[in-house]
């Protein structure tokens, strides 16, 4: 179902945790909010779910205004960073609590609530876990039984808070697939906090960059890659080399091929693999020291030096595919040609 | 937690202590000061106790038991317990919530607060309540006109125990629901469970062994308090009096059976109280 918030502020003493946030979420997308620590998203994720107030605004789940109902009122499905599971009961006891704290008219009997909580643990591919206790269980197992916890009330909506954060890298990696797949499968409004944006471009849909409160950029994966709205979206998403236009640059940038009009007072954001290298010719323009390159698989990373006109130095950082930079035949130390086919301009 | 790895460390974990270890006349030497200074001062005087109660025979040690001012005593002495440890337990859990739970000013005061009946003498409290509460006190007056007595009688004796006991229950709570967090009840709430299904099925199962074990600190102060009842007791025999104050009165009137027979008492009591806490932690380091 989907989610509308107008206006959303909240403050926390003096702190402006969030300022006026408007977002909508279309029904059966997986977004992610995404931003750096203290950008206020876990905030707002919490309000959405009612587990904190909201000084201002509106929170409409499906048409319905939500604000004023709590946690436990507004049907919503709520995974935790640290699981939060009943460390009391089993995992069978974890999924089944859901459906066992019903008011009485509405409780499904134990053979019913049996069945939906093998059902649940099915799909979290768990079942053979039913009787453990959550501390027998390794961190992504615990994550999968809160996400089993979390659907088994049928909530409209999901929200995860940095659902992958206490994982192993190997772990995160493999619960980041299978999220996507279950939401696939399941297409239940999702919404999940991270501050990773390779997890955020992995994973969802639909991606909202949040930075000091506001939301900067609200778009798909690729959109928020590909057309940046400001310099932070630019700069938190991927990497990014940044070039002043000044007059240490000036006359290197144009070299390089990027805009000859006058550029005073712009940054233009360079992306590492739209930086080309090509062997040194005698022209002596548009030139930089190869210092280092590392393998990343099927790409080399390459780091630059560039010398600027007041001879002070400054790293640029390219990206090229293992074969193509074979070819090159460069070492450490050779002079290289620079080009760069595009950049996002900032002011 | 993860059973597998552990046999294939602990060859290495034995060898690491081993290398930790002090020298073995250091170690020897501090388990025999420890278990020296334990016989010297604990086990002995609590033998002694036991011994000198029984000197004269089973027959004297049920005779002191029996008389009508012992009986009155552990009446009493029960009776103040089974109100103040309630109480105190309902006390504890309220503030050890409003504590861990919410954020409000003049917090660490009140966190400080708590802790004010550990830190003052006994004689003190017990001479607060004479204060507020005795013939010349506050509300002295304003009681003797109603005919409503509180030093000298229960009420006071239960008041100054109230005071005395009630950081046993919020000190044990309050770390342990500091470093639970409260995400465990945000999930039962997310998931629809109402205020109180919360707080009995999710948050009591996770404090009751520090519940239990704070209560039964609670009981055991409450029954063995000697300072802050002694003030607002009065003494009277066969009224006033609880257990630790009868021990008194009959050691003061040269009666070494009765003394020792009430303390025997409470020295079972302090063993069971100690038993059932091992117990406790025995449990609860099995979980």
């Amino acid at each position: 179902m989907s989610i509308l918030l107008t206006d959303i502020s909240k403050n926390f003493g003096q702190f402006a945790a969030l300022n006026q946030i408007n977002l909508e979420v279309p029904e059966g997308e997986l977004v992610a909010l995404l931003g750096p620590s203290g950008c206020g998203k876990t905030t707002l994720l919490r309000i959405i779910a009612g587990l904190e107030h909201t000084d201002k605004g509106r929170v409409l789940i499906n048409g319905e205004d939500k604000t004023d109902q709590t946690v436990s009122q507004r049907g919503i499905g709520f995974v935790f960073q640290h699981y939060a599971l009943f460390r009391h009961m089993t995992v069978f006891e974890n999924v089944a609590f859901g459906l066992r704290v019903k008011p009485r008219k509405e409780r499904p009997s134990n053979e019913i609530i049996a069945k939906k909580v093998h059902a649940l643990l099915d799909l979290v591919q768990l079942d053979w876990l039913h009787n453990r206790y959550p501390d027998q269980l390794s961190g992504g197992q615990r994550q999968r039984i809160a996400l089993a916890r979390a659907l088994a009330v049928e909530p409209s909506v999901l929200l995860l808070d940095e659902p992958f954060g206490a994982l192993d890298a190997s772990v995160r990696k493999d619960l980041r697939q299978w999220l996507r797949n279950l939401h696939q499968e399941l297409h239940v409004t999702s919404i999940f906090v991270t501050h990773d944006q390779e997890e955020a471009m992995e994973v969802a849909s639909q991606v909202v960059v949040l930075n000091h409160g506001r939301i900067e950029q609200q778009g798909s994966p690729s959109d928020i890659y590909d057309h940046p709205a400001n310099a932070f979206v630019s700069k938190f998403i991927g990497q990014t080399n940044i070039f002043d236009f000044d007059d240490q640059n000036n006359e290197w940038l144009q070299s390089a091929g990027l805009l000859t009009a006058n550029q005073a007072g712009k940054i233009a954001h360079v992306r590492p693999h739209d930086i080309i290298i090509e062997k040194a010719d005698t022209s002596n323009t548009a030139s930089a020291i190869l210092k280092d390159f590392q393998h990343l698989g099927a790409l080399i990373r390459i780091e630059l030096i560039k010398n600027n006109a007041n001879g002070s130095n400054a790293p640029v950082f390219a990206e090229m595919p293992n074969e193509q930079f074979k070819q090159l035949k460069l070492s450490i130390g050779d002079k290289v040609k620079l080009k760069i086919r595009q950049a996002h301009w900032f002011h | 937690m993860n059973t597998t790895t552990q046999p294939l460390h602990k060859d290495k974990i034995v060898a690491q202590q081993r290398a930790l270890q002090d020298p073995t006349w250091v170690r020897w030497s501090l388990i025999a000061i420890t278990i020296a200074f334990i016989s010297l001062f604990i086990c002995l005087p609590l033998g002694l106790v036991i011994y000198q109660a029984l000197s004269k025979g089973l027959q004297a040690y049920w005779a002191a038991l029996s008389q009508p001012d012992t009986w009155s005593a552990i009446k009493l002495t029960l009776l103040v317990a089974v109100i103040t440890v309630p109480l105190n337990t309902l006390f504890g859990v309220i503030a050890a919530w409003a504590i861990t739970r919410f954020e409000f000013k003049g917090k660490s005061l009140l966190t400080t607060l708590i802790d004010l009946p550990f830190s003052v003498s006994p004689v003190i409290s017990g001479f607060i309540f004479v204060l507020l509460f005795g013939a010349e006190g506050w509300f002295g007056k304003w009681l003797m006109e109603y005919d409503i007595k509180i030093i000298f009688a229960a009420p006071g004796i239960i008041l100054a125990t109230l005071f005395i006991t009630f950081p046993f229950v919020a000190r044990q709570l309050i770390p342990l629901m500091q470093e639970m967090g409260h995400q465990e009840e945000e999930a039962a709430l997310s998931l629809g469970a109402s205020g109180w299904k919360t707080f009995f099925s999710v948050t009591l199962p996770n404090i009751k062994w520090a519940l239990l074990y704070g209560v039964l600190l609670c009981n055991a102060r409450a029954m063995g308090e000697f300072g802050a009842v002694s003030v607002v007791s009065g003494h009277i025999r066969g009224m006033t009096n609880t257990l630790p104050l009868h021990v008194e009165v009959c050691y003061n009137d040269y009666d070494a059976i009765g003394a020792f027979a009430s303390a025997s008492i409470l020295a079972a009591l302090a063993i069971v109280t100690l038993v059932l806490k091992t117990g406790l932690e025995w449990k609860q380091a099995k979980r």
